[in-house]
Formats: C-alpha cells, sequence, structure tokens
C-alpha cells in the first residue's frame, strides 16, 4: 500500500516537473517552431501549434540576405580569443592564490569583483573616445581586449575555486618521488586542473558570446557578432515573425548546443566554490 | 612553502591581473568623472568649459532621475525576488525522484544560453505583441482585451523577461546545493513528526543560506547594468516609465548627445553601485565565510 501510494505520488511529481521545465523552455522552443512557419503562418489567430505551413525558406533567406557567416566567425574569434587571452593571465594569477595565499588574497579577489559591479554605460564615453584614439573602432581585436578585461574577474574567481581543490601534498609527494618541475606540471599539475580550466573556458566563451553591449556600441559593420546581427534583424513590424525567429535561432544555437553539453561542469563553477 | 622566494614569485603572477584591472577601472572612470565636470555637447563642439556641479544638478532636478532610480531598484529587487522564490520551489520540486531528470535540466537551463536581445525579442514580438503575440491569442480565447505589456505595464514586463532570464541560473545553483543535503537528517525529523513546512524552515532553508548569497550575488552585479532588454523593447518608453539609470545615460550621451551629463549620470551610477556593493558584502560577506 505505502508502495503503491509513493509511485503515485512520484507520477505525480514527474508530471508537475515536467510541466514546470516545458512551461520555462516553451520560449524558445515557440521561437524555434515559428522560425519554420511561413509568415502567414506565423501570424495566424488563433496560433497554429501542428497544422501550420512548415518551411526551411526563411534560412535560406536569411542566409542569402544577410552575411551570416562573417557574423558567426566574428562572434567565434571574439568569445574564444577573449576567453584564451583571459586565461593566459588569469592561471599564474589564480595558482599563486591557491598555492601561495597571502592575508589579503580574499580581499583581492572580491574587489575583482566588484570592478564588474560598474554598469558598462557609465564608461561609454571614455572607452568610445579612446577606441577611437587607438583606431581600435570596429575592429575584432578591441572587442577581444574590452571582454577579456570585463570577464577576468570571473576567470580568475572560477579557475581559483577549481585549483583551491587540488590538494598540495600531491605536489609534495611528487616531489618526493623525485619528479623534476617539468615532470610535477605535465604529469601531476596540469591532468588535475585541466577539468577546471575547461569549464571556465566554456562558461567565459558563453559570456561573452552572448554579450551585447559593447558589441553592439563598439562594432559597425567589419567586426560586428552575432549580437549585433540579431539587433538589426528587430523591430519585424509583423510580417517579419517567422524570417527573425530563423534569425534568432541561428544565433543562438551554436552557444545553447554547447552549454547543454556542458552544463553540469557550468553550474559547479558558477557556484564560485561556493556550493558544493 | 612560502619562503621569500615564492612569496615573491606569486606576487609577479597576480600582477598582470591587478595591473590590468586597476587600468580598466581607473581610466575611463577618470575620464568620466572630467567630462562629468564639463560641458561638451556634440550639437554645440566650440562651446565648452567648467561647469561645476551643474551636469549632477540637472540629474537630481529631473523627475526623470528619481524614476530612473527608483526603476533600476525596482529591476535589481523585483527579479531577485522572483528568480530566488520560483527558483527554490522549482529546485524541490526537480529535487524529488522524478524520471528524466537529466533532460529536465538541459529544458530548465536553456535561457541561460540566449542572448538579450533575442530573449527581448522572443517576448517583445512572439509573445506580448498586442496582435499577433501568443498572450493576445489566449486572452482573446477567454474573450478578454489583450493586456498591452509594454504600453501599460512597461517595468513589470521587463522585470518578467529578466527574471525568464536569470530563473534557470538561480533554480540550478538551488538544487546543486539541495542535491549534498543528507536525506538521513531529513528522513529522522519526519519520524520524529516535523511537519513539512518545518522541515523546509529549520533543515532546508538553513542549508541553502550560501547557495541563496551566491545567487544574490552574482545576479546583483549583472542586474545593475541591465541594457539590451530595455533597448530592444521599450526604449525606455512610453516616456520615462521603465528608463533605468543605465538607460537613462545612454540616452544622454546617444540622443541628446549631452557627453557631460552623460558622464555625470555615470559617476552617479557608479557611487550608486558603490552603494549596494558595500550593503551587499556587509550583510552577505558573512555566509561565505568558511
Amino acid at each position: 500500500m505505502a508502495r503503491a501510494l509513493s509511485h503515485r505520488r512520484m507520477w505525480i511529481t514527474t508530471a508537475a516537473a515536467w510541466a514546470v521545465a516545458l512551461l520555462i523552455f516553451f520560449p524558445v522552443l515557440w521561437m524555434i517552431l515559428t522560425s519554420f512557419k511561413t509568415e502567414p503562418s506565423a501570424v495566424a489567430m488563433p496560433p497554429q501549434f501542428l497544422s501550420a505551413d512548415w518551411t526551411l525558406e526563411n534560412y535560406a533567406e536569411v542566409w542569402a540576405r544577410s552575411d551570416y557567416p562573417r557574423f558567426f566567425w566574428n562572434s567565434v574569434v571574439i568569445a574564444v580569443g577573449s576567453t584564451l587571452l583571459g586565461l593566459v593571465i588569469a592561471i599564474p594569477a589564480a595558482w599563486a592564490m591557491a598555492f601561495v595565499p597571502g592575508r589579503k588574497t580574499k580581499d583581492l579577489l572580491m574587489w575583482m569583483l566588484s570592478t564588474k559591479m560598474m554598469p558598462a554605460v557609465a564608461v561609454m564615453i571614455p572607452l568610445y573616445l579612446i577606441f577611437q584614439r587607438l583606431g581600435l573602432m570596429d575592429t575584432r581585436i578591441g572587442l577581444v581586449l574590452v571582454l577579456m578585461l570585463m570577464n577576468l574577474p570571473i576567470i580568475v574567481w572560477m579557475l581559483y575555486t577549481y585549483f583551491k581543490e587540488i590538494p598540495g601534498e600531491i605536489l609534495e609527494a611528487a616531489r618526493m618521488d623525485g619528479a623534476n618541475l617539468w615532470n610535477e606540471i605535465a604529469h601531476v599539475l596540469t591532468p588535475m586542473a585541466l577539468p577546471g580550466i575547461a569549464s571556465t573556458m566554456l562558461l567565459n566563451i558563453i559570456l561573452a558570446w552572448n554579450e551585447a553591449f559593447w558589441t553592439i556600441v563598439l562594432t559597425t559593420t567589419r567586426a560586428a557578432p552575432l549580437s549585433a546581427f540579431i539587433a538589426s534583424f528587430s523591430a519585424p513590424q509583423g510580417l517579419f515573425y517567422a524570417k527573425l525567429s530563423a534569425a534568432s535561432a541561428m544565433a543562438i544555437l551554436p552557444i545553447l548546443i554547447l552549454g547543454w553539453f556542458s552544463q553540469k561542469q557550468l553550474v559547479r563553477g558558477l557556484t564560485f566554490g561556493a556550493v558544493k | 612553502m612560502s619562503t621569500h622566494s615564492s612569496r615573491l614569485a606569486a606576487r609577479m603572477m597576480v600582477a598582470p591581473s591587478v595591473v590590468l584591472l586597476l587600468i580598466w577601472m581607473i581610466v575611463p572612470l577618470a575620464m568620466t568623472l572630467y567630462y562629468s565636470f564639463r560641458l561638451y555637447r556634440l550639437l554645440s563642439p566650440d562651446r565648452t568649459g567648467w561647469v561645476g556641479f551643474n551636469n549632477y544638478l540637472w540629474f537630481f532636478n529631473s523627475p526623470d532621475f528619481w524614476l530612473a532610480l527608483f526603476n533600476t531598484l525596482a529591476l535589481v529587487g523585483g527579479v531577485l525576488v522572483i528568480t530566488v522564490v520560483l527558483g527554490i520551489l522549482i529546485a524541490l520540486l526537480i529535487d524529488q525522484p522524478v524520471k528524466g531528470q537529466g533532460f529536465l535540466r538541459i529544458l530548465v537551463i536553456a535561457p541561460f544560453f540566449v542572448m538579450p536581445p533575442v530573449a527581448a525579442s522572443i517576448w517583445e514580438n512572439l509573445f506580448m505583441h498586442p496582435q499577433n503575440g501568443l498572450f493576445s491569442a489566449i486572452a482573446r480565447g477567454f474573450g478578454a482585451q489583450p493586456i498591452l505589456f509594454l504600453e501599460q505595464y512597461p517595468m513589470l514586463s521587463v522585470i518578467g523577461i529578466v527574471s525568464w532570464e536569470w530563473l534557470p541560473f538561480a533554480t540550478l545553483i538551488l538544487l546543486t546545493a539541495l542535491q549534498s543535503l543528507s536525506s538521513e537528517q531529513l528522513e529522522a525529523a519526519e519520524m520524529d513528526g516535523a511537519s513539512a513546512f518545518a522541515r523546509f524552515r529549520y533543515i532546508i532553508l538553513p542549508h541553502m543560506t550560501r547557495a541563496i548569497t551566491v545567487v544574490i550575488l552574482i545576479q546583483t552585479i549583472f542586474l545593475l547594468g541591465i541594457f539590451g532588454e530595455i533597448f530592444t523593447t521599450t526604449q525606455g518608453g512610453p516616456g520615462s516609465a521603465s528608463t533605468t539609470l543605465p538607460y537613462m545615460i545612454f540616452k544622454q550621451a546617444i540622443a541628446a548627445k549631452d557627453i557631460g551629463r552623460a558622464a555625470a549620470g555615470g559617476i552617479i551610477a557608479v557611487i550608486l553601485a558603490n552603494i549596494v556593493a558595500y550593503f551587499l558584502m556587509r550583510g552577505l560577506g558573512r555566509n561565505l565565510e568558511n
């Protein structure tokens, strides 16, 4: 009896959990469905779910009308470039903070995070002027630099929490066994640090890919990534829904898929080690 | 291990990050501070000079500023309350033994990966649009007038959109915390006759304090600068109804082309962020200590 009861309870909670999850996901699903409808079908009243006129035309037209590959490539270069550059600068810092902590290490980390509290709009004008003076306007290298600096505190924090979990005794044991510095780095440290570095990298690629202030303010055409591509597609005035949805899907699907594959590590990294 | 030489090496390793962040913080801030005391309008570039606190006074004397300040705090506070409360409820639900939990997590996290302009345009066009949106279809299905979300309730609509974007983050971090709670403790409490509410109040909630702290801290950092969602949907309107402080600064710089005023607004925004940061660190810092 108790068993049957708990069995029934499980089905009720399962149904409730699925309903909530589908509700949260529904806007994305609806956008993807709309992207495969013809324009009249996309705005039909009442809304069409399964009876719609399905087509691939929207994707073909967005592809033909805009230079999608260029926007996509800019997004890749900016997101990956800023993340790799950030890692190169942050890894030594996080390493030193984790293994040779000083009295001020915690304060330093908090200060780094606090630099992110400065609203981007507040420093828009100086950065705009600096960019013009240095000829960085509408260049990928300029955006790589800005997004790297923006995300550097998060990269240092995440790496720090991962590195701190590597027990220091392991290094000493390796040294006792006669490992030289190179062996220590190649065979002991790197394998232990790699998962942390990988998930830090993924999260920052996602943050940089989705950044939609500097990428719009500091670019016009040449260096514009997908966030600017989608901004130029907005204001559809009703007859344009399916194409807008197709463009939206093309902008988010690469990162959505990457994120789905790595969601477990991402969530762990995002807690900054404060939640086990 | 921490000999003198290793200390020095550690400093050298930390230095590049610290120096870069210092430059990143101080140079634009100093320039903004300078412009905030200057008369500098792009439409009349030859009239320049020092104007003292006039740019700041313009903000304090503008009714729009107080509205923008209120809207900024309402946005941060509203989204925090919605995402933390719903996040706890959804985490409690998903933490039950349910079929297909892995796939559920994939569905729930999806909004977090959607870039702000796309999230805003999905809601604006496919859902809240008075003619073609799904919400208006539902309202008509019930024979009601469609609600003009972005016209009549612009700030609430923006809070709703931003909450949708951040709900996955809150839910998954709270879920991670919940999953580390030992079930024996809960079962023991249940045996002793503790009600479901008592178990939540005295065992589950204290266990989640750290996770809630992290959610509030990280979200506040991102929410204070929310821009893209407002830019895409309401453009701060109708009138100034959904103008936040960042958006008001943006309007001064781009529409009014008044660099001096925008800079003063920027300094005010930085001060506001510092006040919020101070209270956050004081109120929550304790929860983060080990």
